[in-house]
């Protein structure tokens, strides 16, 4: 797929967001162009969350407005092109009775529409998604058995079988090991290198993101950096954010 | 010895109880998974103020509990999604709220002709020939309208969000479902009896779940469980006299006792 990096896929134009009479965001205006891979910071109870779920019209914006390929997102039909890794940590159930290959072949249901069986084109894009996130050797095991980078990587293959243009991930490596961690962040690279998939991914993670991503936006309730990840680095954004010590924390681990 | 076939209200109670454990897992797999287990006792709750409704204006009861159930079902969704009181007291407000109206209608109409006792705990002899065609047709809606929308329903159950982000109209399903769900609680009363129905809904899915496959084999062993149970439940009661709900459900207790025994006798 040719990457167009001036084409914008979400537009993001003076969005605020409260929950009842509490304020989360103020006044966010931000875009994400085709290719990019988008890292989402800040610190806890930051918004951040609630941004992405904004974004992908999960939560409807108190003012302002999401634009999703060019459409406003809440009157938005063409949710085939965009793919949702959600908190896994907590919404997942390990008990539910799915196979791995079950759970992928979700990633195929919004493209078909209702009423509509799965063919074996889609069988054979489930496989090609596993193939994709190295998983397939797993396909007929019970999701509930694999580890948390496991079955973190046969969300992200569910996220691929939709053939997505953007895929939105919510803080993925929480509960995943360093190890499994490290293949999960190499596997997003690849995506958005070589597929030139859109990425956008909300995490506390701030060291890890900071060298992964291509742009970086953090949050807390306002925008308070947006742009390359080397000069968020370098300025003194983070103190701003999370108070004085954070280098030293940083320099710690 | 007499052939069980040879009466009526034993056919009918079979038929009645075949169409109604076919149907039961069917609800009771996305019940269970999405933690509603609950919701069913409560509407069972709800149909037999709808029970009392019908006896008390002489009009069929399993239609009066089919309306109250599926009005209830309705209110009791949209209380826990406006939040504004915690989703286990809407539950528990409409139990004991209809057990209340049950209760008091019950003794305004000095308790009725009828054995309020078969209600409770399902009775073959309650089912009523026009009863069959209720089951039936409902019946028949119910489980079209789940294997039709079993794809999406699966995924909503599974993770809500990511089928609301596919564009699945995830909160359509969600009151459709519900409806079914009442609807069938409703018709299953006859056989099964009010204060036994969630223990139909629940047990062969749970059972099911024990066994650990994929969802379709999940789903496929729950009714063959559900099955079983129901029919040799039925020809129980019949030569012993029994209530028909209550043998139904320790069967599937047995069953459920069963799979979980030999697999712990697996794992050592």
């Amino acid at each position: 797929m040719p990457v167009d990096h001036t084409k914008n896929i979400i537009e993001v134009r003076d969005l605020s967001f409260a929950y009842g009479q509490t304020p989360v965001l103020k006044n966010i205006t931000l875009t994400v162009h085709q290719g990019d891979y988008l890292g989402i910071i800040g610190p806890n109870g930051s918004g951040k969350t609630t941004l992405l779920k904004v974004m992908l019209g999960l939560l409807t914006p108190t003012s302002g407005t999401v634009k999703l390929f060019g459409a406003d997102c809440l009157g938005f039909k063409d949710w085939s092109k965009i793919g949702y890794v959600p908190q896994k940590a907590i919404n997942f159930d390990p008990l539910f009775p799915a196979t791995v290959r079950e759970v992928v072949a979700m990633g195929r249901f919004g493209k078909k529409g209702l009423l509509f069986r799965l063919t074996d084109e889609d069988q054979a894009v489930v496989r090609q998604s596993l193939e994709q996130v190295e998983m397939l050797e797993y396909q007929d095991r019970q999701i509930g058995d694999l580890s948390s980078g496991q079955q973190q990587r046969v969300f992200i293959a569910r996220a691929l079988a939709g053939q997505p243009e953007v895929i939105f991930l919510d803080e993925p490596t929480v509960g995943v090991d360093v190890k499994a961690q490290e293949q999960f962040y190499a596997l997003l690279k690849r995506l958005n290198q070589e597929l030139g998939l859109t990425l956008v991914m909300v995490s506390h993670d701030i060291d890890v993101i900071a060298h992964e991503v291509t742009e970086l936006a953090c949050v807390n309730q306002t925008l308070v950096y947006h742009g390359e990840p080397e000069e968020f680095v370098k300025g003194d954004y983070l103190q701003k954010l999370y108070g004085k010590n954070i280098r030293q924390i940083l320099h710690d681990h | 010895m007499l052939s069980i076939f040879e009466y009526s209200f034993i056919v009918r109670g079979l038929e009645a109880g075949l169409l109604i454990g076919a149907i039961a897992p069917l609800i009771g797999i996305f019940l269970v998974l999405r933690r509603y287990s609950l919701i069913a006792d409560t509407l069972a709750h709800v149909s037999l103020a709808g029970v009392a409704i019908g006896l008390l204006l002489k009009v069929n009861p399993l239609f009066t509990a089919i309306l109250a159930s599926a009005a209830s079902s309705v209110a009791i969704e949209r209380l826990r999604a406006s939040k504004k009181i915690y989703g286990e007291s809407a539950l528990s407000i409409f139990l004991s709220g209809s057990l209340a109206l049950a209760i008091v209608l019950i003794g305004l109409a000095h308790g009725f002709n009828v054995d309020l006792f078969s209600y409770l705990f399902g009775s073959i002899v309650t089912v009523r020939p026009a009863d069959i065609y209720i089951i039936l047709g409902l019946g028949a809606v119910i489980g079209i309208t789940i294997l039709a929308f079993y794809k999406e329903l699966v995924y909503i159950s599974f993770d809500e969000d990511a089928a609301k982000v596919s564009g699945i109209p995830v909160k359509l399903f969600n009151t459709v479902f519900i409806l079914l769900a009442a609807s069938a609680i409703a018709i299953s009363i006859p056989i099964i009896g009010i204060l036994l129905i969630s223990a139909l809904l629940v047990l062969p899915v749970v059972a099911a779940l024990q066994l650990k496959k994929s969802f379709k084999a999940t789903l496929l062993w729950a009714e063959v469980i559900s099955l079983s149970s129901v029919l040799a439940g039925v020809v129980a009661s019949f030569y012993l006299d029994v209530s028909s709900g209550g043998a139904i459900v320790l069967i599937m207790l047995a069953v459920f006792g069963a799979i979980l025994l030999a697999k712990s006798r697996a794992k050592k």
